[in-house]
């Protein structure tokens, strides 16, 4: 029983195998060109596990950043983990034991896996969501461990590997977009996010959409219960 | 020593950004966060979309083309098999074939 889940949360998390590894050789090879040794690289795989973060998280700590800088480029770059817990918040509200670390684990690409809801028929739903979980969290752990110690004389030319994790999200719009019943949320992410990336630029548009995309459902959930 | 400092304020923040809302909400939520929680699946993976994309320049070579390309083609393969993993890997290897031989 618990195999049959085992394996189906296997499954379901290959899509991030690859993505994960390749963006933690990434992560660890960084490290490794700043001077951080496999237990730092680890550590921080292990505990921060946000994967942005830990990119930027190198500059912080090579260029001996204060306490203060380090919590307020978190929030700012890790602010939309705020977004993924509330739409969990339902699906994983009685999930016991698995609940901390379930929410602990909840990065972007493990979000895009289990946002839809969708468990196995059979077994304990909380079990599968915790092992994709754990699976996507080893790949991590485990690319940025390779690129810390072997990962600047791959032999073979890797360029272009990181758009599996563009493609991860695309596979899930495309998905959804299929499936939905309305496609309104769909078009208000898309729409809010460009017009934000327009007016805000690359490296401060996230946080005005996420408040445009709350502002807009908001007011159409307020229109749907007018009409009905 | 410093290091430690810095890696532990950046987990604890992390942390604390993820369980917040369960914190605030967990025990009753109420039903405006349930909407919210039930309608911003698509938006959020639509924003992770063009948050992906947000580096390419539409205005010079290559002109996003690469990008764009491999885009629609795990659409149209998701559309057409209905299974990701293989979309996902359709699109890739086009990417890496696209940056690696062509642009």
């Amino acid at each position: 029983m618990n195999r049959q889940i085992i394996k189906s949360a296997f499954i379901k998390s290959l899509p991030v195998l690859a993505g994960y590894i390749v963006l933690g050789i990434g992560f660890g090879i960084l490290m490794n060109n700043a001077g951080y040794g496999v237990l730092w690289t680890a550590a921080m795989s292990i505990f921060i596990y946000a994967g942005s973060m830990q990119y930027v998280g190198v500059g912080l700590l090579t260029g001996g950043a204060s306490v203060l800088t380090a919590i307020f480029t978190t929030i700012t770059v890790n602010a939309r983990h705020l977004f993924y817990s509330i739409s969990m918040i339902d699906k994983y509200k009685d999930s016991g034991k698995y609940k901390p670390y379930l929410i602990f684990a909840l990065t972007d690409e493990t979000y895009s896996l289990l946002c839809d809801g969708n468990t196995p028929d059979e077994g304990n739903p909380d079990f599968y969501r915790f092992m994709v979980s754990l699976f996507d969290h080893c790949y991590w752990i485990l690319g940025s461990i390779i690129g810390n110690l072997i990962g600047s004389v791959l032999p073979f030319s890797t360029a272009g590997i990181e758009f599996s994790m563009t493609a991860l999200f695309v596979a899930a719009f495309t998905e959804q977009w299929l499936t939905a019943k309305d496609r309104i949320s769909a078009v208000t992410g898309i729409v809010c996010t460009l017009l934000c990336l327009v007016i805000f630029g690359r490296n401060n548009f996230l946080i005005p959409a996420m408040i445009l995309i709350t502002f807009v459902l908001t007011i159409l959930s307020k229109r749907g219960e007018r009409t009905k | 020593m410093s290091s430690a400092v810095l890696v532990a304020a950046m987990s604890l923040v992390t942390i604390l950004l993820r369980f917040l809302p369960f914190l605030i909400f967990g025990k009753e939520t109420p039903k405006y966060v349930s909407y919210l929680g039930r309608v911003l699946p698509p938006a959020i993976i639509g924003m992770l979309v063009i948050y992906c994309l947000k580096d390419i320049t539409v205005s010079a070579f290559p002109y996003g083309l690469p990008e764009l390309i491999s885009v629609a083609c795990v659409m149209v393969v998701q559309i057409w098999k209905r299974n990701s993993l293989i979309s996902i890997l359709s699109g890739t290897v086009m990417y890496m074939i696209l940056v690696q031989t062509v642009f």
